[in-house]
């Protein structure tokens, strides 16, 4: 059985469909990559898997129970997190305030100090500025504390939108090298990412999305070696 | 010493002032609208309180079921008239919001008639000390006030739902996935929101006595007032805010020269205020990083 079955998923906004009928999977211990150009329905993806916003039609299997009405704050609590796009962590609250948001639904957290310890030893700009007020991070700072804040759910799987996206190419493969972490520790990965060509090599296994639907899967490997996709995404 | 007098005067119609203004800066922080019949859960609530008070005699069972009427009505009323529609164009609610407000004083004028009830809720006296001379009430009201301030601000602060609440309001969307139950958050907003304008409903029939169905519309506005200058969304906004209005008003009301302008010099204060901090004094500026 899959973590995740995502079947005949299609999501409209208004009158535009989104999403067409697509079907992908993610095998428990896994890194997948959707990788896109812009617009091709990668963030709808993620937000629509989680319930942020209503699927029209087609079903979410998720550790064996059906999710595909179930609400987000729900989901959520099934163990599936999210960083999504464009960080939206909590400005207003410190670094740590932002982290015990993350581990709000979990009641009774006997373990929720060595949780936050081991986010600061995971990231330890976060441990520098536990205290600082979350808007004034710097920009890789705050996808730190948005990976951070997810993982204090402890998910089973963690979703990540676009985590690079903005950073400075040594921030860049950081993150990368991050996620590979949180993998190899057993969190089960989906990625999506417009940066095909670091995406792809950590990932076991990538599908492409292409205007709403999936047009090609593989592992990564296959799809870095693969013309169409070098073509489309890798720069020749 | 005088001075002392309409100070306390000042700060006691202030902290009513901002017991209202709470209710409609958390719900407008939480749900981002507006509640247009916010101030008339106040009058609500005092009508509560005569029922009970002509029964009973007594003012604590009074403000009892003034406070657990007003909840529910509160809560019922976002059920009913604003959950249905999320996501809806602000104005819609705010047209729901005034027609919730007229509902509210039509049928409390069917059931009560138009003749003002004498609300009486318990006679306190005065209290001198020196040449300084306060009615009791002022001092009750301040108390209690500041008391309910206090602890809203650290339930705020420090629970598991006041935290909650605080990302709601700055990102519904993130809140979610945080695994917050939005509407549940929406919902115990509305109830604390009522309850505090029960409070300040019992707080000006000690004041004055005579209670009507529209006792809560002109506190209402002046509070929204209140809201808006300490920066609406913000919780200590609306204290500032609420005690300020009730300061100047005090003031204006001594100095028979502008005495009969109260009104306008407060509603002048917000336009001044608006043009030199259009957030509000304790309003922030949204910063965006990419």
């Amino acid at each position: 059985m899959s973590l995740l079955e995502v079947r005949n998923l299609s999501v409209f906004y208004g009158v535009i469909q989104a999403l067409k009928d697509i079907c992908f999977k993610v095998e428990e211990g896994e890194i997948v990559t959707l990788i896109g150009a812009n617009g091709a329905g990668k963030t709808t993806t993620m937000q629509s898997v989680i319930g942020l916003i209503p699927k029209q039609s087609g079903s979410v299997i998720y550790n064996g129970n059906d999710i595909s009405k179930t609400s987000c704050h729900k989901i959520v609590h099934l163990g599936m997190s999210q960083v999504p796009e464009g960080r939206r962590i909590f400005q207003e609250l410190t670094v740590y305030e932002n982290l015990v948001m993350g581990a709000y639904s979990i009641k009774k957290n006997a373990g929720f100090k060595e949780d936050v310890e081991r986010i600061y030893t995971r990231f330890p700009r976060l441990a520098e500025r536990r205290n600082q007020v979350a808007g004034t991070l710097s920009g890789g700072e705050q996808q730190m504390l948005a990976m951070g804040r997810a993982l204090m759910s402890r998910p089973k799987l963690l979703m990540l939108d676009e985590p690079s996206m903005g950073l400075s190419p040594l921030l860049v493969d950081q993150v990368f090298e991050i996620i590979k972490d949180i993998n190899r520790d057993g969190t089960t990965i989906l990625l999506v990412e417009q940066n095909a060509g670091k995406s792809l090599a950590i990932s076991d296994r990538a599908y492409v999305l292409e205007t709403g639907s999936i047009v090609k899967t593989g592992t990564g490997a296959e799809l870095a070696a693969s013309d169409d996709v070098k073509k489309a995404y890798l720069g020749g | 010493m005088k001075f002392i007098e309409t100070l306390v005067n000042g700060l006691s119609m202030g902290s009513t002032y901002a017991m209202i203004a709470l209710g409609y800066t958390m719900v407008y922080g939480i749900a981002k609208m507006l509640n247009f019949a916010h101030g008339d859960i106040i009058m609500v609530g005092g009508y509560m309180l005569f029922v009970i008070l002509s029964m009973t005699g007594n003012p604590f069972l009074g403000l009892l079921a003034a406070v657990v009427f007003c909840v529910i009505l509160g809560v019922c009323i976002e059920k009913v008239a604003y959950k249905p529609l999320r996501g809806a164009s602000p104005l819609a609610v705010l047209i729901t919001a005034i027609g919730v407000s007229y509902l509210l004083q039509s049928t409390a004028q069917i059931i009560f008639g138009t003749a003002p009830k004498m609300v009486n809720v318990a006679d306190l006296g005065s209290i001198s000390l020196g040449e300084i001379n306060v009615p009791v009430y002022t001092l009750v009201t301040l108390a209690c006030s500041m008391v309910i301030m206090t602890a809203l601000t650290l339930f705020v602060k420090y629970t598991r739902t006041g935290r909650a609440m605080i990302a709601v309001s700055e990102d519904k969307g993130a809140a979610q996935l945080m695994g917050i139950n939005v509407n549940k958050i929406i919902m115990i907003t509305f109830a604390i929101g009522s309850a505090l304008a029960a409070f300040a409903g019992l707080f000006m029939l000690m004041k004055s006595p005579s209670l009507t169905n529209t006792l809560g519309a002109m506190p209402g506005i002046k509070a929204f007032t209140a809201a808006v200058i300490g920066g609406i969304g913000s919780i200590p906004g609306a204290m500032l805010g609420g005690l300020l209005m009730g300061v100047v008003e005090a003031i204006s009301l001594t100095v028979p020269a502008i005495a009969p302008y109260t009104d306008a010099i407060e509603f002048l204060i917000l336009i001044i205020i608006l043009l030199v901090r259009p957030t509000g004094i304790l309003g922030k500026k949204r910063r965006e990083k990419v």
